[in-house]
């Protein structure tokens, strides 16, 4: 047994404390691998991604066309379907499993998600509102400003009960009902469809998708989802303090006002942008932490870029699934992280214990 | 030295004056213990006096400047506060949650400097926690839950302390751990103001006294000057009998 030695080892400073300053207890081959781990794993699903679909590729073709070799055909379907595609799946993954764990660090609450607290839902909501008036036709940015008016309007409000209530399960039920309405107006649009193209756009939002995507598409959400990681990354030693408490966060030094802003903002542009590439899109940002967070101590911040990076790896294959399932019509990248990731956020649920409010 | 001032704090919330025109201070090398029933203004106070709500009047001062100035950083830095105890968010490690009480200080948790590292150190084995600092703090007893926010607290080395209630809760022999690393704290110049329940541990420990009452200050001084029946009996409406700092209790009036 490794472990009773390190016992008793640990039980053998406590007669000396005051020797001299303890070294950090090492972190974990894990912990310290997590990240790189995560890494290689993202980079390999990126590769696979370019070799399966409807037509596989052998692997030497696909390096051929990454390097400008092979012919026009395979470098056609790598570079401008197959990887897009892929990066769009990562980067929508990374953006929700980021603001999922930013939120739930926020919130103090693992069941805290941009899907749940409706800010996906009033995000497509926007985004279906300018493909329903076309106002696409206008701008290409017109899409991804919809989803990020969207994501901002239903996260600043949710930010607003945050201040008057101090119940995490108020807000999460205020982000259900959000949701809720937002599919109601979802639902009514698509009630009204002027046509029934328009009803297959909105029908892509609603359900979350990565097929077709350009670099360009990728280009119109890459600004704001930048923004919003770079606040999250930038303000996530805060959510550490929020562990506490509020009360106590706020003793040891928080600026609470701030962390909550710069938190909700943060997470509203990263939603946005990733709504805006690939509609809604939910429950990755619950399961992405929930499984990392034990490998990180379950801080709050140290758990961020290694859920982000999940999240992506998870979306990634999740889409190499719907690519190769053999079925009539493709499967909407939504409906399978909605049908994994769902029952997954039940299981959570009832883990919880009843001393959390 | 290090001082707090409080001068004619009024804290109102809606149309209940919650604290009226309240003046104390807070030095080095004291151990003021603030007593009063339940709905007394106590928390809201020690929540005023330390900018976190906003007085409707009065100030509170930290060495000449108002604590309402001062950055949550550098406030924290000068006074470390540990409000009543609520469960964590997390099971996070005791030794991270200690290492919390260095964030005024921008202590990263996982990534501590050596002066942050030492500091944690030297509270969590003041605080009597070195072999359990690698535990998970949701299997913690209450008692020893008590004992890690107080490490937290003096991990910051602020040179004040302020606690609401920290031995709620507490069994007697915990709370007199409690108390005691409070006073080793004192007496190695730090200045703590506790809120306590307790009358009886607060006569033992405590230099003075500060009486409230339906949000006012009614009595704040040494505990031999302050503590008597007939003040039990006007602030917490008890009849008791005092003997120079022992009291016993014979019910409610």
């Amino acid at each position: 047994m490794i472990g009773a030695p390190l016992w008793r080892k640990r039980k053998h400073r406590v007669s000396a404390p005051q020797s001299k300053p303890e070294l950090a207890t090492a972190p974990s081959l894990l912990e310290r691998g997590l990240v790189p781990f995560l890494l290689i794993g993202c980079v390999i699903a990126l590769f696979l991604s370019c070799l399966l679909g409807s037509t596989p590729l052998p692997p030497e073709r696909v390096f051929a066309a990454f390097f400008g070799g092979a012919d026009v055909g395979d470098r056609l379907v790598v570079w401008s379907i197959r990887l897009p595609r892929a990066l769009a799946a990562f980067l929508v993954g990374a953006a929700l499993g980021l603001s999922g764990a930013a939120l739930q660090g926020l919130l103090r609450n693992p069941l805290a998600e941009p899907g749940v607290l409706g800010v996906s839902a009033s995000a497509s909501l926007a985004a279906t509102f300018s493909i329903y008036y076309g106002l696409v036709a206008l701008s290409p940015w017109a899409l991804p400003l919809a989803a990020i008016i969207g994501a901002l309007g239903a996260t600043a409000l949710l930010a607003l009960a945050a201040i008057r209530t101090q119940s995490v399960i108020t807000l999460i039920l205020i982000g259900v009902g959000l949701s809720s309405f937002a599919g109601a107006l979802m639902s009514l649009m698509m009630n009204l469809a002027p046509n029934p193209f328009s009803l297959a756009d909105m029908i892509n939002w609603m359900l979350g998708s990565v097929a077709n995507r350009s670099f360009n598409d990728i280009g119109f959400a890459a600004p704001f989802l930048i923004a919003g990681v770079a606040i999250l990354l930038l303000t996530r030693r805060g959510l550490s303090a929020l562990t506490l408490g509020e009360e106590a966060a706020s003793g040891v030094g928080l600026n609470l006002r701030n962390q909550r802003i710069f938190t909700v903002l943060g997470a509203g542009l990263a939603t946005g942008a990733s709504v805006a590439l690939a509609g809604a899109i939910g429950f990755v940002g619950i399961v992405a932490p929930h499984v990392i967070r034990p490998f990180t101590r379950h801080d709050p911040a140290r758990s961020l870029i290694p859920s982000a990076l999940f999240a992506g790896l998870l979306l990634m294959l999740a889409d190499i699934m719907v690519r190769i399932l053999p079925s009539q019509s493709e499967l909407k990248l939504g409906v399978v992280a909605a049908l994994l990731g769902a029952p997954a956020f039940v299981w959570i649920a009832m883990q919880r214990r009843a001393a959390h409010d | 030295m290090t001082r707090l001032t409080i001068s004619d704090l009024t804290i109102r919330a809606k149309q209940a004056t919650l604290v009226d025109r309240a003046s104390t201070q807070l030095n080095s090398g004291e151990l003021v213990v603030l007593l009063g029933p339940n709905g007394a203004g106590k928390t809201s106070l020690i929540r005023g006096a330390l900018g976190l709500i906003k007085p409707a009047s009065g100030a509170s001062e930290l060495e000449g400047r108002a604590v309402s100035s001062l950055s949550p950083t550098e406030r924290a830095q000068q006074i470390s506060y540990l409000p009543q105890i609520r469960p964590l968010a997390w099971p996070n490690r005791v030794s991270d949650v200690v290492a919390l009480g260095r964030f005024s200080h921008g202590a990263t948790i996982g990534r501590l400097s050596d002066e942050d590292q030492a500091a944690v150190d030297s509270a969590l084995s003041a605080c009597d926690l070195a072999h359990l600092k690698d535990r998970s703090a949701d299997t913690l007893s209450g008692g020893e839950l008590a004992r890690m926010h107080c490490a937290r607290a003096f991990a910051a080395n602020a040179p004040l302390l302020v606690a609401d209630e920290p031995i709620a809760a507490l069994d007697p022999r915990h709370q007199f751990r409690i108390l005691d690393l409070i006073k080793s704290y004192v007496d190695q110049g730090g200045g703590a103001l506790l809120v306590l329940h307790d009358i009886e541990l607060a006569a033992r420990y405590a230099s003075r006294l500060i009486w409230m009452k339906d949000g006012h200050i009614v009595a704040d001084g040494p505990v031999e000057d302050t503590l008597s029946a007939e003040r039990l009996a006007e602030v917490y409406g008890v009849s008791a009998t005092v003997s120079d700092t022992r009291i016993t209790m014979e019910g409610a009036l």
